[in-house]
């Protein structure tokens, strides 16, 4: 896959002086969405979500371990991001490298910040016992914007986990034996929204050519307009007019992407 | 297997026994002829060979690539053109006279153009940019294509690229090593060329596919 060449990106610029994309679509929407819900057997929860040709995995396991120090009421949550190199031809095999560290770190920020799991429906016996909740994300096929779809595929999934039978005499977990029991999770699910600054303007879910050509991005993770967390990536910076739209973008865009995603809930 | 039927092999598996000769991308063994690489198997005058549907591009002399200049050295460029390793350009081989200290005025790193292979042998792959239509790219979009693609998107002799530079305007060349330049008077008819290239590269297998591309023109013209 080659790098976005000098005159392709003078041609986005100039295309998106226009308000528009080489897709058709506009800066603020999204591409098409697609989510399937359950497609692993041995998960508690798992989703796929593609948004154009980008697509990602996201399985759900639940164990029973001690809580931390700090937080003898709560559940655990961990979160990890996997890049198979079968996604894309610039991903190498070995150890994970900053990109996929960053997507664990962002969506295991998102989720934790914004009170969307209830961690203490998530304790068995305080001080003790609580249910440890792996979130593992894989990408399919890497077409931009892997972090986003990575996002929603936490949610849905999350939303598709159903609480495997715990003995607690004998210290086991029965994962045959699904209970209906759902995660204690808020209605008001967070959303992840990247915004690119191209040039002058900001876009929301590049393309891998788009997303080659960014100058700077900010990742924003909330509900609506309530921020629960940010993260600024790439080396240009913004300043505080721009730094308002990009919070104005983010909030239409997460309103609107909301109502599409609602419904696989 | 009868001549002239194609079959799609993966590597490893014996596409026929008996007389024949080994061709590109596949291997003597014993009385069978392997394959070597994922695509079509065909057989003409005992000939086989595979035409690769997947993989890495290979370059071969007299092909025309487009790629991007990686480094510069003393003697000339470093060229990517989608090859598993880098090719050379000598400064030799730039069509105008090039003073040797100030190679980067003529081609710069991540400038993108057109070149020639000359040379393919165990020290590398040798570029050239004399001949016709071998240029630096100043304007129009690059993107990249499945090299394997890149007869059907050219045609019978160029039949599909000069119908689609013949409806769009468009000035296009296509890079054996599958990518692709579009340059033309507006971005919508690049762009609208650019659908097009990739929609037969995708649907590469349809037959009658000239017809189709001329039939999907027509009614986006309207």
């Amino acid at each position: 896959m080659i790098h976005t060449t000098r005159v392709t990106a003078e041609r986005i610029k100039q295309y998106l002086k226009e308000g528009k994309r080489f897709d058709g679509r506009k800066p603020e929407n999204y591409r098409k969405i697609e989510i399937e819900k359950g497609i692993s057997a041995h998960a508690e929860g798992s989703a796929r979500v593609k948004i154009g040709k980008t697509e990602v995995i996201v399985g759900i396991k639940m164990s029973v371990g001690e809580p931390y120090p700090d937080s003898p009421d709560k559940g655990n949550l961990i979160t990890t991001a996997e890049l198979i190199p079968l996604s894309s031809p610039r991903i190498e095999l070995g150890p994970p490298k900053f990109n996929s560290i960053e997507i664990g770190r962002l969506v295991d920020r998102m989720l934790r910040e914004s009170g969307f799991i209830d961690f203490k429906g998530l304790c068995i016996k305080e001080g003790e016992k609580v249910w440890t909740l792996f979130v593992d994300i894989y990408s399919i096929n890497d077409d931009g914007n892997l972090l986003d779809a990575a996002a929603i595929g936490a949610i849905i999934a999350l939303f598709d986990t159903k609480i495997p039978k715990y003995d607690e005499e004998s210290d086991k977990i029965l994962y045959e034996e699904p209970t209906d029991e759902k995660l204690p999770l808020s209605k008001e699910f967070p959303l992840s929204i990247t915004i690119h600054k191209i040039g002058d303007y900001f876009i929301v879910d590049p393309t891998k050519e788009e997303e080659d050509i960014s100058e700077t991005r900010v990742t924003i993770g909330g509900y609506e307009e309530i921020v629960s967390s940010m993260q600024k990536g790439m080396e240009k910076s913004l300043n505080i007019e721009e730094m308002l739209k990009v919070l104005e973008i983010s909030k239409k865009v997460n309103q609107k992407l909301r109502k599409e995603i609602e419904k696989y809930i | 297997m009868s001549e002239q039927e194609r079959k799609v092999v993966i590597p490893g598996e014996i596409i026929v026994e008996g007389e024949y000769l080994p061709g590109e991308n596949t291997e003597k063994k014993d009385n069978a002829i392997i394959s070597t690489r994922y695509g079509l198997a065909e057989i003409i005058q005992g000939l086989v060979r595979v035409i690769p549907l997947s993989g890495v591009y290979s370059p071969r002399v007299g092909n025309i690539v487009i790629g991007t200049i990686k480094d510069i050295t003393l003697k000339g460029w470093l060229v990517d053109i989608n090859t598993p390793t880098i090719a050379f350009l000598n400064v030799s081989e730039f069509p105008r006279f090039v003073n040797k200290g100030s190679l980067e005025s003529f081609l710069d790193i991540d400038d993108i153009a057109i070149f020639k292979v000359i040379g393919v042998n165990s020290k590398g792959i040798e570029l050239t940019m004399k001949g016709r239509g071998l240029m630096k790219i100043e304007k129009g979009m690059v993107f990249e294509i499945n090299y394997t693609r890149v007869p059907r998107v050219i045609g019978r002799e160029g039949s599909m690229v000069s119908l689609i530079k013949q409806k769009t305007g468009c000035n296009i060349t296509v890079g054996q090593n599958g990518l692709v330049w579009v340059s033309g008077e507006d971005i919508e008819k690049e762009l609208k060329a650019r659908k097009m290239i990739e929609y037969i590269a995708e649907n590469s297998f349809i037959s009658g596919l000239t017809d189709k591309v001329n039939e999907l023109f027509g009614e986006k013209n309207e």
